[in-house]
């Protein structure tokens, strides 16, 4: 992030007139930053290779999740895995198909109501999941009732909680689009509405829909308190199981889920710089 | 693609134009205007259902009884002195966590001013803050049970080399003030996210006319950067104290048994379907976490507005 200043002329202005670090101010903060908050992850790999409370160190808790009884062992785990997996796919499909083509609409034939949306799409920041749960419980009675006690049925509630997510997302997308014109043109060129959506639309916003599926997925993997609370099983709950029998596992494969976000989250950030990129 | 649009060209245009010439509030727009409505009603009924009928029965049903008779006994049970002592730790953990996290964060955000906004570093910086800003939970709870638990790699480190028991007056991780550390761990990546766009809507010219005015590095922060940053500041700050005082999983995860917090004491009343011999007591717990998130999420929105001022 050194650059020479014939790229950046006004760096070394902007230092001397105090508006910006310098480079060793800069790399003490975020040395310092940094190395606290890299503790508790290095703190739970260096427990993973633990060998008990012995003090040694050993690759077993590694090597035993391809043990040939693993997947006995752990069935717990990987149904809960399965279960995270299942539902994030039904969370992201309700993004996509109630959530996304709403806000089109609303963008391109409801100018008045944005507001509203947007309002409706923040509410579940201000009503968080413990809030919520207390009144999912009776509709979640019913939904038993009607659509079965089956693990994706809970997938509505999540759709619900990445709702603020996934709108800032495409929202920031759409406002970077002047959607009405694309739109408009599609339809002089004769093209009807589902071809105007289809190849028009959504190839301009690719990138808030990638990001707002990303976000979404992550959200529902590191899902716990509506789970736990109406007794589902999901990655969460699970691990926080297995922490109880075999912490290693559970530590592991948190591990291993917190890597997946990241590659998750990392990869929406490339996809918002290609474009920045590409227009700038 | 072409051949097949044709007719569709000619008969949309001929639909269009007989609809224009003719009838402008003929039945054929009409129809269309209610096609319109209808597509909203998914989203509508969807909303209903599965956030508007749970957070309504989620904030009434605590004053109702079991049996449906109106009740304020449940409402009064919130200003109990036990469960008025739970609001309290609430309100400590989350302001505390919330200042700290917005300090650090700040700092974070300053350092990294003059970095290229899409270079490597600052989209680095932005995605561990989105994975650890999400990284409340089980998870963050295991990483701070194997960093400062009784046998954690901190604990044992201190206790070895340099004879330092952290847990000297007892294993505090698992009570209310273990929550700081952990609950601070996701409220400055947080704080990043939201910070940093105030902060680099900073503009250069300003501290060029600062300086071209006498003006010294302290009185642009204090005249200039400050003033303007402060409603940003400070909505933040907001932010972190409702994303702190909503927070249950990592609370659930480390203390397992107890009401210590209100997310906790909402678990309780869930639970064992009595606290306090009162029923639906989940539900007036509900009600007064909702009123505080209302208050503090509208302060932020206020905030937020007088910041956007600057940000264009």
């Amino acid at each position: 992030m050194t650059r020479p200043s014939t790229t950046r002329p006004d760096t070394s202005v902007a230092v001397r007139m105090g508006t910006e670090p310098s480079r060793l101010v800069r790399w003490v903060i975020l040395g310092v930053v940094g190395l606290v908050f890299s503790i508790p992850i290095v703190a739970m790999v260096v427990f993973s290779f633990r060998d008990g409370l012995g003090g040694g160190y050993t690759l077993a808790h590694w090597t035993g999740l391809f043990d040939e009884d693993a997947a006995r062992t752990y069935r717990n785990l990987f149904t809960g895995i399965g279960n995270s997996l299942l539902l994030a796919v039904v969370t992201v499909g309700i993004v996509l198909l109630v959530l996304l083509p709403t806000m089109i609409l609303v963008h391109l034939q409801f100018p008045r109501l944005r507001r509203t949306l947007e309002f409706i799409c923040i509410i579940p920041i201000t009503v968080p999941a413990i809030v919520l749960v207390v009144g999912l419980a009776p509709v979640y009675s019913v939904v038993v009732k009607v659509a079965g006690g089956s693990v994706w049925t809970l997938a509505f509630a999540y759709g619900i909680t990445v709702l603020p997510y996934a709108y800032r997302a495409i929202q920031s997308n759409l406002d970077a689009v002047d959607v009405v014109t694309l739109s408009e043109a599609g339809r002089t060129l004769s093209a009807n509405w589902g071809q105007t959506l289809w190849f028009v639309l959504l190839p301009n916003l690719k990138r808030g829909v990638l990001a707002a599926s990303f976000i979404s997925v992550a959200v529902v993997l590191g899902e716990f308190t509506i789970a736990s609370l109406l007794n589902r099983t999901n990655l969460q709950t699970a691990l926080l199981q297995v922490s109880q029998s075999d912490p290693y596992v559970a530590v592991i494969f948190a591990l291993l889920a917190l890597a997946f976000a990241f590659i998750l989250l990392l990869s929406i950030g490339r996809i918002g710089r290609t474009r920045t990129g590409s227009s700038s | 693609m072409t051949v097949a649009n044709t007719p569709v060209l000619v008969s949309d245009a001929a639909e269009s134009e007989t609809t224009r010439r003719h009838s402008p509030s003929g039945p054929a727009k009409r129809a269309r205007g209610l096609a319109k409505y209808l597509a909203l009603t998914p989203f509508a009924a969807y909303v209903i259902v599965f956030l508007g009928i749970p957070t309504t029965i989620a904030v009434v049903s605590g004053f109702f009884t079991d049996e449906g008779a109106f009740t304020l006994d449940n409402v009064a049970g919130l200003f109990a002195p036990n469960v008025l002592a739970t609001f309290g730790s609430s309100f400590w953990v989350s302001a505390v966590t919330a200042v700290v996290g917005a300090v650090v964060g700040a700092l974070v955000c300053y350092a990294l001013l003059g970095t290229r906004a899409d270079g490597p570093l600052r989209s680095f910086i932005d995605s561990v803050s989105s994975v650890l800003a999400q990284f409340g939970g089980v998870m963050l709870a295991f990483a701070f049970i194997a960093a400062i638990g009784s046998q954690g790699l901190i604990t044992v480190l201190l206790r070895d080399s340099f004879g330092l028991d952290i847990f000297a007056d007892g294993v505090w991780l698992y009570q209310v003030q273990g929550l700081l550390p952990v609950y601070i761990y996701f409220q400055v990546p947080l704080m990043v996210i939201t910070f940093m766009p105030a902060l680099s809507g900073l503009k250069l010219q300003w501290a060029e006319a600062n300086a071209t005015l006498g003006g010294t590095r302290f009185t642009y922060w204090t005249r200039i950067a400050f003033p303007v940053l402060a409603p940003s500041f400070f909505g933040s700050l907001l932010l972190l104290f409702a994303n702190a005082f909503s927070s249950y999983a990592t609370a659930a995860a480390l203390i397992s048994q107890g009401a210590q917090i209100v997310p906790l004491q909402i678990r309780a009343a869930l639970v064992s379907e009595t606290v306090l011999g009162r029923e639906n007591m989940a539900g007036a717990l509900a009600l007064g976490m909702v009123v505080v998130m209302v208050v503090v999420m509208w302060g932020y929105s206020v905030l937020q507005n007088r910041t956007s001022r600057w940000q264009k």
